[in-house]
């Protein structure tokens, strides 16, 4: 491609200057001994401690783990379900308003969302709390999933499973041992995405939960409202570090598997 | 190519009525929603055949290959192998294998497994299956790649492995989508023959689809030629060429000569056909009984039109032109010869001389010629 | 697969579809049900009621009951009036200006070299993964009187006294632009990346200064991308809750707060429906265009 410009290098640096300046005060913030948020007090790592013994953050983080886990496992293979009646589905009734439920939470504003969603629980007399926050975190989590999945299920040559139930499988055994790892790492990311989605939501939640059950980003919004601290601050930062390694390792592992990919193909062309 | 060649009998076991067909399809017509891809067809394909389908992209012959791999249900009509309906029976109930166009090998499973893949399925057990996928591995020779993966695997190399993979099972019929149509051009013909030795040492039956009318002509026993969901004619490669049935068929497979014009005498096997005010009649054996006055045509291959400086004089058809152009493709030259009418006759010949030598150029006013039983009388 | 299906496949397309019909579709009428009823103090705080062991009577009287009072009670305020067309207007603009400082970004991008490449642009999905939340209270600390951005200006001379940044509509537009960048930059980038070098080339050798070559070639043929990256920012941003209530004054009216204030202050769930029916209404037709544009593309593709 064609060098950078001066204008390309200055427009790149600002705007990725932009998009970190804010989270990389935050993190620098974090080890502020003042507690002002203004004033660098020196380096310290005490809002850190206060951050683990403080028993409602530890709650809410537990709490949140554990929704985002299930609800991330339950989207993954709705999903999966999802994807393949979307990609293989071929025409039945109601194909149009089965896609249209497929990508309409993708843009849905989330105020309407939560708020039909408690509505239905009220209605339905189920008592809200965690459950009610992990049923409403499957819904919208399986619509990622489905179309993350589908988009790589439509590309996957059909004759694969052709040719497993050719050469004796059943339906559902040529999807077990032909389709599902061919489409695995599709449904590493749509779990990952699921995870984070729930990680981060705070209006479906809030709207969905119930007495006792206080997800993390709940927390942090009551506690944001009644002002900057910082030991939110240093909850971020672990926030970030976590998400950092975890999108860090997912791509250093993508790389990999297309460095595999490249030197397979020279092996090919060798071979010719 | 089959065995029973090198006993001197000609095998065309299509010509026994005491026969039993392998295949047979039965009036069997597919629909998908409106559109009809086959359209009420009946065809038997026997015992150690290496039977074609040939046709243009949508004519409906990988539908018909599908129907046979159990991919697609028939709308209407019957398919039975050994006598038996297989019509409703699903893929992996049948003892039919298929080599996709795209290989379908399973991206990760190498060599072996994929090979093993069939096998394990009908629970095989496993030294039987190890002896087996050796076997086939010796085959398709590709003993030093067994534990590569596809991706790993140039484009020929995974053509045999997918041919091992759909060969493994032994099936009693092997259907091949379009097996050579990733390969360059000289490896698909190397292959071709490939193809037709494992299919006569194992004795099996063939059947291939493809829209390669060479491969066809190579490889096959019988070819069927398939046009918007109807099989047109269905013979060997050789009468197919020189016996085509309509001008479809003749126009369809190599380069053909095509005159129209309506029978003005017509007495046992010989008619004579006007074509051209002004031109002498022109003399071909009957296909089949012609009336006077009727719209027929004449089918001659360039291969067959002699082309000349001197009037030939033991011609039964003479046609005197200008040469109008040359096509030169090394080892044969095309020439274009144009009539007083203006219609344009492929002649071709051999170049057994250097091209300096030639003696035809540009312009030339030259006498094309074909005996009457060269050109084939066409009535459709 | 054939168009007569089994059980089994019937089962496969049942669960996906069950599900969003009882958790996605359902709920929408029971929303649209809810915003009929009318307010009560009481628990739960609506009437009427449907008891279906009471039987067909009942669903007859609620049916007697509904009424579009809630509708007129919203047409007749002028809160939600003006919250509507103050979302419309606060989306509009920060779409805009997000388009505005995407584009240079995309396009930088888009011209780098592969390995590059590569690296802006997991810098760019990054944020995306972290939380929204965090991203958007990050803001509060540089824009508040006492803030970062206040203190760099009193160094610096520029002012003498803080500047009022926080709980404005400018605090507003810096938290939506700043949270959806991404969604603008990744489709602006796919378009401009597809782009064939050669075309600007061509361009220039037929006498076109680069500055004309990017407005009668780059441009008009990046936009697809323009389009999907205004779409995935506009639609959201209408319905934004958190960056207004965190960054916005009390007189920053946006639907999707006052929608929450409604609910969770007011405890008026019957109004707080009808909003959210109306912003539907409002979203229905982008949404619509947004899905027409997407599958056109991907027809292109």
């Amino acid at each position: 491609m064609n060098k950078l410009s001066r204008f390309n290098i200055t427009s790149l640096t600002l705007g990725f200057a932009f998009l970190y300046l804010p989270i990389l005060l935050l993190i620098l913030f974090s080890f502020n001994a003042s507690k002002l948020v203004t004033v660098w007090g020196g380096f310290s790592t005490k809002w850190y401690v206060s951050l683990f013994q403080n028993e409602a953050f530890m709650d809410a983080a537990w709490v949140t783990i554990r929704v985002a886990a299930i609800s991330a496992t339950a989207a993954t293979i709705l999903g999966c379900f999802g994807a393949i009646v979307m990609v293989r589905g071929g025409k039945f009734y109601g194909r149009t308003l089965f896609s249209g439920m497929i990508y309409a939470p993708l843009v849905m504003p989330e105020v309407i969302t939560g708020l039909s969603l408690l509505l239905l629980f009220v209605a339905l007399n189920f008592d809200r709390g965690i459950t009610t926050i992990i049923l409403a975190h499957i819904t919208f989590g399986m619509c990622y999933a489905a179309v993350v999945i589908s988009s790589r299920l439509s590309t996957m040559d059909q004759s694969l499973e052709e040719a497993a139930m050719d050469l004796g499988c059943t339906p559902f055994k040529a999807f077990i041992k032909i389709t599902a790892p061919v489409i695995a790492p599709a449904m590493v990311s749509a779990w990952l995405l699921a995870f984070t989605l729930s990680l981060d939501d705070l209006v479906i939640a809030s709207f969905t939960s119930g007495p006792g059950a206080t997800t993390l980003p709940m927390k942090i919004y009551s506690s944001v409202r009644l002002g900057v601290t910082p030991e939110i601050n240093a909850l971020s930062t672990l926030l970030i570090a976590t998400i950092t390694l975890g999108v860090i390792t997912a791509s250093w592992a993508n790389k990999r598997a297309e460095a595999n990919r490249i030197k397979d193909e020279q092996l090919a062309f060798a071979n010719d | 190519m089959s065995p029973s060649y090198n006993n001197n009998s000609i095998f065309a076991p299509w010509n026994d009525p005491k026969e039993k067909p392998l295949i047979e399809f039965k009036n069997v017509t597919k629909n998908f929603g409106s559109f009809t891809a086959i359209d009420n067809q009946s065809i038997n394909i026997y015992e150690r055949e290496f039977f074609s389908i040939l046709g243009p992209s949508g004519c409906g012959k990988t539908t018909m290959m599908r129907m046979l791999g159990g991919f697609e249900i028939p709308t209407e009509g019957d398919i039975l192998l050994d006598g038996q309906s297989i019509t409703n029976i699903p893929p992996h109930k049948r003892p039919v294998n298929m080599m996709f166009q795209s290989y379908a090998l399973f991206p990760h499973m190498n060599v072996e497994k994929n090979i093993a893949f069939g096998l394990k399925q009908e629970g095989m057990p496993k030294d039987q299956i190890n002896d087996r996928v050796e076997e086939m591995i010796n085959l398709v020779q590709l003993q030093q790649f067994a534990k590569r993966k596809p991706s790993q695997l140039s484009g020929g190399q995974r053509q045999r492995v997918a041919l091992a993979r759909s060969l493994a099972k032994k099936p009693k019929l092997l259907l091949l989508d379009e097996p050579l149509g990733a390969l360059d051009k000289k490896l698909r013909e190397e292959t071709q023959f490939e193809l037709m030795n494992i299919q006569e040492s194992l004795g099996m039956t063939f059947v291939i689809v493809t829209h390669d009318q060479e491969e066809a002509m190579t490889v096959s026993s019988r070819i069927a030629v398939m046009d918007h969901g109807k099989i047109i004619q269905v013979e060997s490669p050789a009468d197919i060429y020189e016996k085509p049935n309509s001008r479809y068929i003749a126009d369809f497979l190599g380069d053909v000569n095509i005159f129209e014009g309506k029978v003005a005498s017509a007495n046992d096997d010989a008619i004579q056909l006007e074509w051209a005010e002004g031109q002498e009649k022109l003399q071909m054996e009957a296909s089949q009984p012609a009336k006077i006055g009727d719209s027929n045509w004449l089918a001659v291959r360039p291969e067959k039109i002699s082309i000349s400086k001197e009037k030939p004089i033991d011609a039964d058809n003479i046609l005197k032109g200008k040469i109008w152009d040359i096509g030169y493709t090394g080892n044969i030259s095309v020439y274009h010869v144009q009539l007083p009418n203006g219609m344009t006759i492929k002649a071709q010949e051999v170049n057994r001389r250097r091209l300096a030598n030639r003696e035809l150029t540009w312009e030339d006013d030259v006498w094309i010629s074909w005996r009457k039983t060269a050109g084939t009388h066409l009535v459709k | 697969m054939q168009s007569s299906k089994s059980l089994k496949e019937w089962i496969v397309i049942a669960i996906p579809y069950l599900w969003l019909l009882a958790l996605f579709l359902i709920p929408f009428i029971i929303v649209f049900k809810m915003s009929l009823s009318d307010y009560v103090v009481a628990r739960p705080p609506y009437t009427p009621t449907i008891n279906l062991a009471e039987g067909w009577q009942s669903i007859k009287d609620a049916f007697a009951a509904f009424d579009f009072e809630n509708y007129v009670f919203l047409s007749e305020d002028d809160l939600y009036i003006k919250s509507y067309l103050n979302s419309l207007k606060i989306a509009s603009i920060s779409t805009f200006l997000t388009l505005l400082i995407g584009y240079p970004i995309a396009y930088g991008i888009a011209r780098a070299n592969s390995s590059l490449r590569s690296l802006l642009l997991m810098l760019v999905i990054l944020p995306f993964w972290t939380s929204f939340l965090i991203r958007v209270y990050a803001w509060i600390g540089i824009l508040k009187n006492e803030g970062l951005l206040n203190l760099l200006f009193l160094k610096l001379g520029i002012t003498d006294a803080p500047i009022q940044m926080i709980n404005t509509d400018f605090a507003v537009y810096v938290g939506i632009v700043y949270s959806y960048l991404p969604f603008m930059i990744l489709p602006l980038y796919a378009s401009l990346e597809k782009l064939d070098g050669s075309l600007i080339e061509a361009a220039t050798d037929l006498g076109s200064t680069p500055t004309k070559a990017f407005w009668q070639i780059t441009f008009p043929l990046s936009m697809p991308g323009i389009v999907a990256g205004c779409f995935l920012v506009f639609i959201p941003a209408v319905g934004e809750f958190v960056i207004p209530d965190l960054l916005g004054s009390n007189s920053t009216l946006m639907i999707g707060k006052t929608l929450w204030t409604e609910f969770f202050s007011n405890r008026d769930w019957t109004v707080a429906s009808a909003v959210a029916v109306i912003l539907l209404l409002f979203l229905i037709v982008p949404i619509v265009l947004f899905q027409k544009h997407q599958e056109r593309e991907g027809a292109n593709l």
